[in-house]
């Protein structure tokens, strides 16, 4: 039996790259970050829903702030965010951060990604993400969500790193979102968002063309401004420079 | 062990309580011992609709509370066999729904019944939301306008997502659609949604269409519930709907205007 078990390893350690998005504190208010927070949460909801994400400490490193760090992973938990480290900072960071269970990685040293301005793209809540760097983990695409059911009225679909694949219709009222592209089987009704987190080679794809708006990497258009003869047809949405393109497949 | 069944909408006034009495009694007529409860606490009238307000000792919330025990509670229906009602409580609301008590008086009474109708109010509150989340069935009552079919869509959603059974993920809920208040000749005329239609944007299946009629009303305010009418066409058609419900296949009545020849307009029939 031991020796069965033997040849059968229990369990292994692999390297891995993951998705994982950087929440970069410009303010050391908890309170401050608390209200924002809340209100980036509010606008989608399911995009945040057990995000991981590692708290860069980088631009509040000097502040004392890290003294809050066990109230600020608390603020996060409640919020259903799972923060699992902490970048940037000195000892002090260190020791905060450990005594909080979260591990630690250095600054960020790439220059390009530190002039990247604070995001402020409403689209795009999320879209702090640490840019491709070859130093650190990178936003990269993985898997994807496919739902057979009915995505009804009220609800919300996020389909986060990959392509969101839905067999059944879409209704009126209900909202889907993906990091890469989206196809539709059924009826497209409702919100449909592509490259939420700014891919621009996003797209949306439906047999049965009724959305009430699309979107791609932020750039959104409503169904008044939609050709009226692509209604029911089966259409491509893409993104060219800052123009929707709307065609009939 | 009872099988629960709500009766639910969102939207009000499409005739939740008027099918979860019917398909009730219905089901009790097929030799099934069935009890209907109405969840609608602060505003009941289950219990007018079969016409037995006046013999409400107990309700719903008394047997929560333990104040009362469910035989005390439960009212025997004396036109039907095996028809069993627990009536909402008039003085309360809704927060005296508590999920424990919900679920241990749903246990105890699964015990002794087939089916447990539950009459939901309307909204997407508190009320509804208990009312369907020990549900194994929904029936989802539509009438054919836009706005009763959103609401019956987003309530399909949460069907799918708030309850027991999405809970534990067991099976999903079994979802029936009954469109109410059906009338072929606006239909034609354009003015109301047709069945497919309907069916299109809920894209679940058709339990039952009931036609617009005034005996629905007339039985309404005589307090009995209208399949017992059987010269009726919306009582038929809720025969038809338990029929299918418990299993048989039957063609849909009453889903297009047909017109009727000299003998029928002669004898009205």
């Amino acid at each position: 039996m031991s020796q069965a078990r033997a040849s059968n390893p229990v369990l292994e350690f692999k390297g891995r790259l993951m998705t994982l998005t950087i929440l970069r504190l410009l303010d050391s208010s908890v309170e401050v970050l608390a209200r924002e927070l809340d209100r980036r949460v509010k606008e989608a909801p399911a995009f945040f829903r057990h995000l991981p994400v590692i708290i860069d400490v980088g631009e509040v490193a000097s502040s004392d702030l890290h003294e809050d760090l066990p109230g600020l992973v608390e603020l996060l938990r409640t919020r259903d965010l799972v923060p699992v480290a902490i970048r940037g900072g000195d000892a002090r960071w260190a020791e905060a951060a450990d005594a909080a269970g979260l591990s630690v990685y250095a600054a960020e040293r790439d220059p390009v990604a530190r002039r990247q301005a604070p995001v402020e793209d409403d689209a795009a809540p999320a879209a702090a993400a640490a840019p491709a760097s070859t130093a650190e983990p990178v936003v990269e695409r993985t898997g994807g969500l496919v739902v057979t059911q009915p995505v009804r009225s009220g609800q919300q679909i996020y389909a986060r790193g990959g392509d969101l694949v839905l067999l059944a219709q879409v209704s009126p009222g209900a909202e889907v979102l993906a990091d890469g592209h989206i196809h539709c089987y059924g009826t497209l009704n409702g919100r449909a968002l592509a490259g939420v987190r700014g891919d621009t080679e996003a797209r949306i794809f439906c047999q049965s063309f009724r959305a009430d708006l699309v979107s791609i990497a932020g750039i959104y258009s409503i169904s008044e401004q939609f050709d009226e003869a692509l209604t029911g047809k089966p259409v491509s949405v893409s993104l060219h420079g800052d123009t929707l393109r709307i065609e009939r497949l | 062990m009872a099988k629960i069944v709500v009766v639910t909408s969102g939207k009000g006034g499409v005739g939740k309580t008027t099918s979860s009495a019917a398909i009730g009694a219905g089901l009790a007529r097929a030799g099934h011992r069935t009890a209907i409860v109405d969840f609608d606490v602060g505003l009941r009238n289950l219990d007018l609709i079969m016409g037995l307000e006046r013999r409400v000792v107990y309700d719903f919330v008394n047997v929560i509370n333990e104040e009362a025990t469910l035989n005390q509670a439960l009212i025997r229906d004396k036109r039907v066999d095996n028809l069993f009602i627990l009536a909402a409580s008039q003085t309360r609301d809704k927060d005296a729904l508590t999920d424990d008590g919900v679920e241990r008086v749903l246990t105890e009474m699964s015990k002794d019944f087939d089916y447990i109708v539950c009459d939901s109010p309307a909204g997407i509150e508190r009320g509804a939301l208990m009312a369907m989340y020990f549900a194994d069935e929904a029936i989802v009552v539509t009438n054919p306008e836009v706005s009763s079919v959103r609401d019956s869509d987003r309530v399909l959603g949460i069907l799918s997502s708030k309850t027991r059974r999405a809970a534990n993920g067991q099976p999903k809920v079994r979802e029936h659609l009954l469109l109410t208040r059906y009338s072929p000749a606006r239909v034609q005329r354009g003015e109301m949604l047709s069945v497919e239609d309907v069916k299109e944007i809920l894209a679940i299946d058709l339990l039952g269409v009931i036609p617009e009629s005034q005996s629905v009303l007339t039985a309404s305010n005589a307090g009995v519930p209208v399949i017992l009418e059987e010269e009726s066409d919306a009582g038929q058609a809720y025969q038809d709907a338990v029929a299918r419900f418990l299993g048989e296949e039957r063609p849909h009545r009453f889903v297009s205007n047909e017109k009727k020849g000299l003998f029928g307009r002669l004898f009205g029939s």
